[in-house]
């Protein structure tokens, strides 16, 4: 919740910063440039650099900030560390009082609390010493070394002074001091409003983790053997489904009888998730290599094959009239016209299929995997190894943002002209 | 001797709930080579039925079409067509879309740049060669669809509504360059158009067609497409009898488009 409001606080503030900064640098204001956003109109907004970048330092600063981080030079309130102390003030059944002093040290996260002594002081009620676990309350038996206990009726009305009965709560600046219903203290120590690591390691523990296991590897085989493989399952899942479903694409886009006949099939199949094929796919080819490049080119055949499909059918019929005009035979109508035509449409099948796949890959290691990049993850999620987990997610991420951009530039090289007929 | 020689044409489309529509009934017309004729008329007259039925896209109900002595059966390099748009390879440049043609008949290399290199310069392209199709304006796109038209030297070109959607200022100039290329050339060509100037400036002869059945309903011979070569075109405009028969036609038209909604009214 508190995050949510610094990253809105952040997100507007930055806004605001950046806007005041360049209406001083350019005084000219026009209307020409205010378009309004359109459906379908991409162009009509074009993404600021400046928030962009903005926006990826948000993400690394509250990540840093909330954490702990080292290399970050502010942050969120943390947990209290050290050394800390409070009085109770115990009434003896004979309606005398005496004050003693609670000694408490908390350890940081991840660290044990070592146990200490103290000089018990004088009075009936005697001084404590307390090693409390980091970020969580604990009871303190504070009258295991008094005169009188509990059990004799004794019973704390103080604590700093400050009056407190049962469930009653007191804050002592470094934590907080609350009487069970039994009488017993429960002290914890203040939180902040940092993450405990076991829920969100710090940036720069992540970054370790990176290094760590790009020279150790993890699970008997290298990060690049665990990414590579993934990476070969969805090459070898997509070609196997770009080979089968071109030419089935193409068929159904020329033909009456296979559209009629394989479009109940491609209907049907393509709304089913990838995912939802899994259990069959292990039940029919294992779950290993075989079964997972079949659950991939099961992922990538259907887009390929409408894709195909698709490309076919939007020939502009005057292309294919002319080219019948110019003299061309239906085989050079097809070599000439309509498979250049349909390659605009199958390259963005083809990126789409590959996301679909990627994403298919992760999932079906998260099954059962010896290697990959969703092996890794679901296996450090096993021994609570956040930061490798937050690893992997950001490593699968980069993959499939860099798979997307080649499809792009390869798009751009291979079909300049799509879009602009 | 007539070149082509249309008879007897007709084209009945039955629609998918029962009725049919009568696109051509009894289409009966010839031409000399070398003639240019544009094709006028409302629209569902029939005009582009009559240039697919020419082209052989469509295979008429009834009745035939011959171009020197043989009937037509389908698409063929003989009779070339210019669409009004969209009928251009995106994945070719300029050069290889005017190829294309002697490309397919499997004319060497060397021979098809000789074509190519003539004829991009008779349409003014000859600095655009290797540019990609969709890097050119609407009217230079135009240009290359003659272009690639012509260097498969047919017999007959069909044009439909070619500089259909073009700006005014291009259109004419585009005008010019048909007249131009009709004259140095020597084809015959078949135009369909909306536009009643464009049908007179390019018509040596002139057909209005009338729809329901789809018809001829007047034909015109005419000086202007001959004026008008190597000449301003709007000195053409205002030559003597030009406005005459633009009213004519025109009046022509509206009737019979008032008549359609006349109909159509009743109907509803």
């Amino acid at each position: 919740m508190i995050v949510l409001l610094f990253y809105l606080g952040l997100f507007g503030g930055a806004f605001f910063i950046v806007y005041a900064m360049r209406r001083g640098l350019q005084s000219r204001q026009d209307f020409t440039s205010l378009k309004t956003v359109t459906f379908g109109d991409e162009s009509a907004v074009r993404a600021d650099r400046a928030a962009s970048i903005i926006s990826v330092v948000v993400i690394f600063l509250i990540w840093g900030a909330f954490t702990g981080s080292k290399i970050m030079p502010i942050h969120v309130p943390g947990p209290f560390v050290g050394e800390t102390q409070f009085t109770y003030t115990l009434e003896h059944p004979d309606g005398s009082t005496d004050d003693a002093t609670v000694f408490v040290r908390v350890p940081a996260f991840g660290e044990e609390a070592e146990s200490f002594e103290v000089e018990p002081g004088t009075g009936f009620a005697k001084d404590v010493a307390f090693a409390a676990p980091a970020g969580r309350s604990s009871t303190i038996l504070f009258d295991k070394n008094d005169e009188v206990t509990r059990s004799d009726g004794a019973k704390i009305i103080a604590i700093n002074g400050t009056a407190i009965g049962p469930d009653d709560t007191v804050d002592t600046g470094d934590g907080s001091v609350s009487l069970t219903g039994k009488g017993a203290i429960s002290f914890t120590p203040k939180q902040g409003l940092q993450m405990n690591p076991i829920w969100l390691p710090a940036p720069e523990t992540v970054v370790a983790r990176f290094f760590e296991i790009a020279s150790e590897g993890y699970q008997n085989f290298s990060l690049w053997q665990h990414l590579g493989w993934s990476l070969l399952r969805v090459i070898a899942g997509f070609v196997a489904g770009a080979i089968v479903g071109i030419p089935l694409g193409y068929a159904m886009g020329l033909s009456g009888w296979f559209r009629g006949w394989f479009d109940p099939i491609v209907e049907f199949m393509r709304p089913v998730p990838p995912l939802a094929l899994i259990p069959l796919v292990i039940i029919w080819f294992g779950i290993w290599e075989t079964g997972k490049i079949v659950l991939l080119f099961l992922a990538a055949l259907w887009i390929m094959t409408i894709a195909a499909r698709a490309g076919v059918s939007g020939v502009n019929i005057s292309k294919i009239h002319a080219a019948y005009s110019l003299g061309a035979s239906k085989w050079q109508i097809m070599r000439h016209v309509i498979v250049p035509n349909s390659l605009p449409e199958i390259f963005t099948g083809a990126r789409v299929a590959m996301g679909v796949c990627w994403g298919t890959v992760v999932a079906a290691e998260l099954v059962a995997a010896q290697k990959g990049a969703g092996m890794m993850i679901i296996a450090a999620s096993k021994f609570q190894l956040t930061d490798i987990v937050i690893m992997g997610i950001v490593l699968i991420g980069i993959i499939g943002y860099g798979i997307d951009i080649l499809m792009r530039k390869a798009e751009n090289i291979l079909v300049p002209w799509k879009g602009r007929s | 001797m007539p070149e082509l020689d249309i008879v007897d044409l007709s084209m009945r489309f039955d629609l998918p709930n029962g009725s049919s529509v009568q696109a051509l009934k009894d289409v009966s017309l010839s031409l000399k080579e070398g003639e240019l004729m544009s094709v006028l008329g409302p629209s569902g007259c029939g005009k582009t039925t009559l240039l697919n039925i020419l082209a052989g896209f469509l295979a008429p109900t009834s009745g035939k079409v011959e171009l020197n002595g043989h009937i037509v059966e389908g698409p063929d390099a003989e009779r070339g067509m210019v669409f009004q748009k969209g009928a251009l390879f995106e994945w070719m440049n300029v050069r290889d879309n005017v190829e294309f043609g002697p490309r397919m008949k499997g004319m060497p290399k060397a021979e098809r740049e000789k074509i190519s290199d003539h004829l991009l310069e008779v349409v003014g392209l000859q600095d655009f060669k290797e540019k990609a199709v969709y890097e050119l304006s609407g009217g230079m796109q135009q240009r290359v669809a003659l272009a690639r038209c012509l260097a498969n030297e047919p017999d007959v070109i069909l044009m439909d509504e070619p500089l259909g959607a073009l700006d005014a200022l291009t259109r004419e100039k585009m005008q010019g360059l048909v007249l131009k290329l009709w004259k140095e050339t020597g084809k015959t060509i078949i135009l369909i158009t909306h536009s009643v100037e464009e049908a007179l400036l390019l018509g040596e002869r002139l057909i209005v067609m009338a729809p329901r059945p789809g018809r001829i309903h007047r034909e015109y011979n005419l000086p202007f497409a001959e004026r008008g070569v190597n000449a301003d075109l709007r000195d053409v405009k205002k030559s003597e009898g030009f406005a005459e028969k633009r009213d004519e036609i025109l009046s022509m038209i509206w009737e019979m488009e008032e008549e359609i909604m006349g109909r159509t009214e009743q109907v509803a």
